[in-house]
Parts: structure tokens; C-alpha cells; sequence
């Protein structure tokens, strides 16, 4: 279990309990967040999940994939700490981690 | 009363339905929201199903679009095992398969579409399945596996997924096309012919340019395809990927105009004002395109469910998308953005032989579509492109040593 912070472009925060397992983009539709659309389910397909990694979790969010590194180089507002968080496993080592959302997700 | 005290009925728990309910919560509908489905269970994704799910990599819960609590801590009240039979627009009633009725404010009709079964003989035989739903996904997971082999009428994507799932489990897969080539219907020649190649090659057989005539059956159950020519393919299993149609009877009956689905305008209205359809069940304005098609897929139906939820809340409407849809085979993901229409060139970038490739589908100098497999610069610039109209230098496009923001530069 991970306490996830998710903060809206807009500056609203949303705090929940995200089980292991899943992913934080997961953690965010299942608990009707908005600001990830995540279109395609979780098939790294769609790249409408994109949230920017706050700096001081980067290293433990993982590394990313060719697949989804080719997704971000062609999505809106990309920032070094962008990644698709349909790709990031919850585990209890990302306790407390925080995610921003980018202002558009199309 | 005022329209956030409304009370919103939305006919079709899927995924259009469902995410219809969250997002009029999300965008602050305060009103009551009754989701009818069909199904046991709230909204899914219907896409694992014959992927993920069928491979036994995902279980109910990842498949849920919201947890079962979602519902009830929403206040949206979930009524699952029951079917919209009539709509009285005059009354703003409907009347569901037990008998009983609801009356609505406002209504979203988005009862998708269900599978063909073809009226031939044997159909009714045990183990002649579709694949629309959870149930069907289970029926066909527990009849595969190790030694059975699985006939596939039609050669679309829900049958090459379902092949390529089969040959996962272990399970033999055969193909019966009618057309001389899969995916005839969907996707290019350059296409069948690489998606054919890449599934021979993992063991699936293809029977092409065969009718079907029957299915034949001992004790009840199927055990065979017959093909128009009289040959018999033997199977344990048959998995009809025929195509679906719209389930917008309820409309149509009610007077709503249809066409090969529910008619709406881009904010998923009908022509009557209190009533909207989303989802698979519609025949719906292509921006991009300048018509009306049924695009059959997840993110159209999220469009509208959008397109809908705003409307309904008096939120802006949101910007037309590109219409997209992918399909996952094997190591392949397919991703496709546009539609081909009116497209004069089809233009091949990267080798298919390699793995890694896109169709473009340009009409003059300008993309109408394309077919990425493996290729996300391509889908993704694809879809860009697409959207801005802008016009593109086909050399470039054509020469997969130059990148993609180079060729849309």
C-alpha cells in the first residue's frame, strides 16, 4: 500500500491509499481523479495518463521503457520528469509519492 | 427544477455508460445518476478480454472501471441484470426487462452492440461462441488450453487476438476468412498480408477466401466448421468474430433516428434535447472527416461520454480527438490514428519485414490515417498530423532514416 498525492494542474490535491500492484495511473482512475484520462486502459498505447515525477521520487519510479520513451518524445508538455504513469508499479517503497498532472491530456 | 438536480438515466453499463456516470460526478453533477446493465458486474474494459484477461494476466479487479463501492459512495445507483425494452420519450419513461419503470430528466443511451451469430446451421450448438462480454471471455478461457483447437470464423482483430491468445495457452487456432485476405474490412493490403505472415509463423492456420456453411455437432456440441466447398474443419471450439451490430432498437422504436447506430450531433445529442447516446450503439459526426461513421471503438467512447457529461453539466465542449485504436498481438502493439477516408495513396514507411512499420494513408499530401505496428513516432505524429492538416513531404515520410518531427516539421 502507497499514500499517493496526486495534484491536479489547477493546484487540487488529492490523497489516497493505492494498494501494490497496481499503478498510479490506476490509483487515480479507480478513485475517479481527474487530469488522467488514460484512454487505453494501461497499454502504454495512448500516452493520456502523462504526469510529471516529483523530483525527489524519480529514482524509485524506475526506469522507462523504448515503448513508452517513444510514447512521451511525441506528447504535449514533455519535462525530463515526465513519464506515463500507467507504467509505474505501486509497491510500498512509493509511500508518500506525489505526481503532478499536466494541463491537457489531448 | 434545475438542470444539476436532474436525474440522469443511462441505459448500458460498458464503458461508455460507465465512464458517462464518473464523469458527470467528476465535472459535479449533483443530481441522481441510475446506471442500468445488462451484466452481473458494473463497467469493465472490454479490451483484455481477448488479450490480457484471456491469457490469465489480468483478474476482475484490474479489469473494473471503478471499484463496487465507487457506486454507492458516489451515489450513482447501480442496477445490474436488467435491459431497457421500451423508451416512452413523450412521458421521459423507461421500462426495463422486469417490468418495472424509471423516469428520467435526462437519458444516455449507450447499449453498445452485440456480436453477430450466424443463422446458419448448428449455430445454436454448445461451444459456438462470441466475445463481447466478461461471461464470454470466461466461457472461451476455460474451454482453451493444451491440446484443444479453436476455429475462428472471421479474420478481424477480435479474432487474431483470440488467435494469438489460443497459441499463448497452447491451445491450436485456425482461421476461416470468407475474403481472400484478413483483416479485409479493417486494414490494408500491406497489413494482412504482415499480420498473416507474423501469425503462420507462430502456428496459426488460415483457411482463406472460405464460407462458411454450418457447424457440425455431436451430443449437442460442436466439433466441426463446415466450409461452403463441404470440407470440414475439426475444432473443439468456434469463435464467431463476424462483426456486431448496434443494440439502438430501443431508439429506433422511440422515433430517434438511426442510421447503422443512434444519430447524435458532437455533443452526443440526439434531436431530442433530453436524450444523448455515447458509445458503440452511435452513428456519429467525424470532425475530421467531414461525415458520420461508427468508429467501434474505447476511445470514441470515451469522447462521447466527455462530449455528453459536459453538455450535461454546462461545461465547454471539449476539442474534437483523432480517432485511434490499437490492438495488441503477440510482441505487436498496433496503434491506429484517423480513418482512411478519401484517401488516393497508401504510403509504406520502414520495412514490415522487420518488425517495425507504418501505412500512411495520405489523400494528396495530406495523412488521413495510419497504421503503426511496433512504430509510436509514427502513430503519435500520425495523430498530430491528422488533427492540424498539415501538409506533408512524402519523400521524407517515406525515408525512415529521417525522423519523425523532421518529416512534420
Amino acid at each position: 500500500m502507497a499514500k499517493i498525492t496526486y495534484i491536479e494542474h489547477d493546484g487540487t490535491e488529492h490523497v489516497v491509499d493505492v494498494k501494490n500492484g497496481l499503478t498510479v495511473m490506476e490509483g487515480a482512475v479507480k478513485n475517479n481523479i481527474p487530469g488522467i484520462d488514460a484512454d487505453c486502459g494501461g497499454a502504454c498505447a495512448c500516452a493520456t495518463c502523462h504526469v510529471y515525477v516529483d523530483e525527489a521520487w524519480q529514482g524509485k519510479t524506475g526506469s522507462t521503457s523504448a515503448m513508452e520513451d517513444s510514447m512521451l518524445d511525441f506528447a504535449e508538455n514533455v519535462e525530463p520528469n515526465s513519464r506515463l504513469s500507467c507504467q509505474i508499479k505501486v509497491s510500498d517503497a512509493l509511500d508518500g509519492l506525489v505526481v503532478r498532472m499536466p494541463e491537457s491530456q489531448h | 427544477m434545475s438542470q444539476s438536480d436532474a436525474h440522469i438515466v443511462i441505459l448500458g453499463a460498458g464503458h461508455a455508460g460507465g465512464t458517462a456516470a464518473a464523469l458527470l460526478r467528476q465535472y459535479g453533477h449533483a443530481g441522481p445518476i441510475t446506471l442500468v446493465g445488462e451484466e452481473p458486474i458494473p463497467p469493465y474494459q472490454r479490451p483484455p478480454l481477448s488479450k490480457a484477461w484471456l491469457k490469465g494476466e489480468a483478474d476482475a479487479d484490474s479489469l473494473a472501471l471503478k471499484p463496487l463501492e465507487f457506486y454507492p459512495e458516489q451515489n450513482i445507483d447501480f442496477r445490474p441484470n436488467l435491459q431497457a425494452v421500451k423508451l416512452a420519450r413523450s412521458d421521459k419513461l423507461v421500462t426495463l426487462s422486469d417490468g418495472s419503470t424509471v423516469s428520467y430528466d435526462i437519458l444516455i443511451i449507450a447499449t453498445g452492440m452485440r456480436a453477430i451469430r450466424l443463422p446458419i446451421e448448428g449455430a445454436d450448438l454448445a461451444g459456438v461462441l462470441t466475445l463481447r462480454t466478461a461471461a464470454d471471455a470466461e466461457a472461451i478461457k476455460a474451454a482453451l488450453g493444451p491440446g484443444k483447437r479453436l476455429a475462428i470464423v472471421g479474420g478481424g482483430y477480435i479474432g487474431l487476438e483470440v488467435a494469438a491468445s489460443a497459441r499463448a495457452l497452447g491451445a491450436e487456432a485456425v482461421v476461416i476468412e470468407r475474403e481472400a485476405r484478413i483483416l479485409a474490412r479493417s486494414a490494408c493490403e500491406p497489413l494482412s498480408n504482415f499480420f498473416h505472415g507474423y501469425h503462420l509463423a507462430r502456428g496459426v492456420q488460415f483457411v482463406l477466401g472460405a464460407g462458411v456453411s454450418g457447424f457440425v455437432g455431436e451430443n449437442g456440441k460442436v466439433v466441426g466448421v463446415r466450409l461452403a466447398d463441404g470440407r470440414v474443419e475439426p475444432c473443439d471450439l468456434v469463435l464467431l468474430g463476424v462483426g456486431a451490430i448496434p443494440n439502438d432498437e430501443i431508439a429506433r422504436d422511440a422515433g430517434l433516428e438511426c442510421a447503422r447506430g443512434i444519430v447524435v450531433d458532437l455533443e452526443a445529442r440526439t434531436a431530442d434535447p433530453n436524450v444523448f447516446a455515447i458509445g458503440d450503439v452511435t452513428h456519429r459526426p467525424m470532425p475530421h472527416y467531414g461525415r458520420m461513421f461508427g468508429p467501434e471503438s474505447v476511445p470514441s467512447a470515451l469522447e462521447q461520454a466527455k462530449q455528453a457529461a459536459s453538455a450535461i453539466t454546462g461545461r465547454p465542449a471539449p476539442a474534437p480527438e483523432v480517432p485511434w485504436n490499437w490492438s495488441d498481438q503477440y510482441d505487436l502493439k498496433l496503434q491506429i490514428a484517423g480513418l482512411p477516408f478519401d484517401a488516393d495513396r497508401v504510403l509504406l514507411r520502414g520495412d514490415p519485414a522487420s518488425g517495425k512499420f507504418a501505412v500512411f494513408h495520405l489523400k494528396g499530401d495530406q495523412v488521413q490515417s495510419v497504421e503503426a505496428i511496433n512504430s509510436p513516432p509514427e502513430f503519435m505524429m500520425g495523430k498530430q498530423l491528422i488533427a492540424n492538416r498539415k501538409p506533408v513531404n512524402t519523400e521524407k515520410l517515406a525515408d525512415p532514416t529521417v525522423s519523425m518531427k523532421e518529416v512534420a516539421a
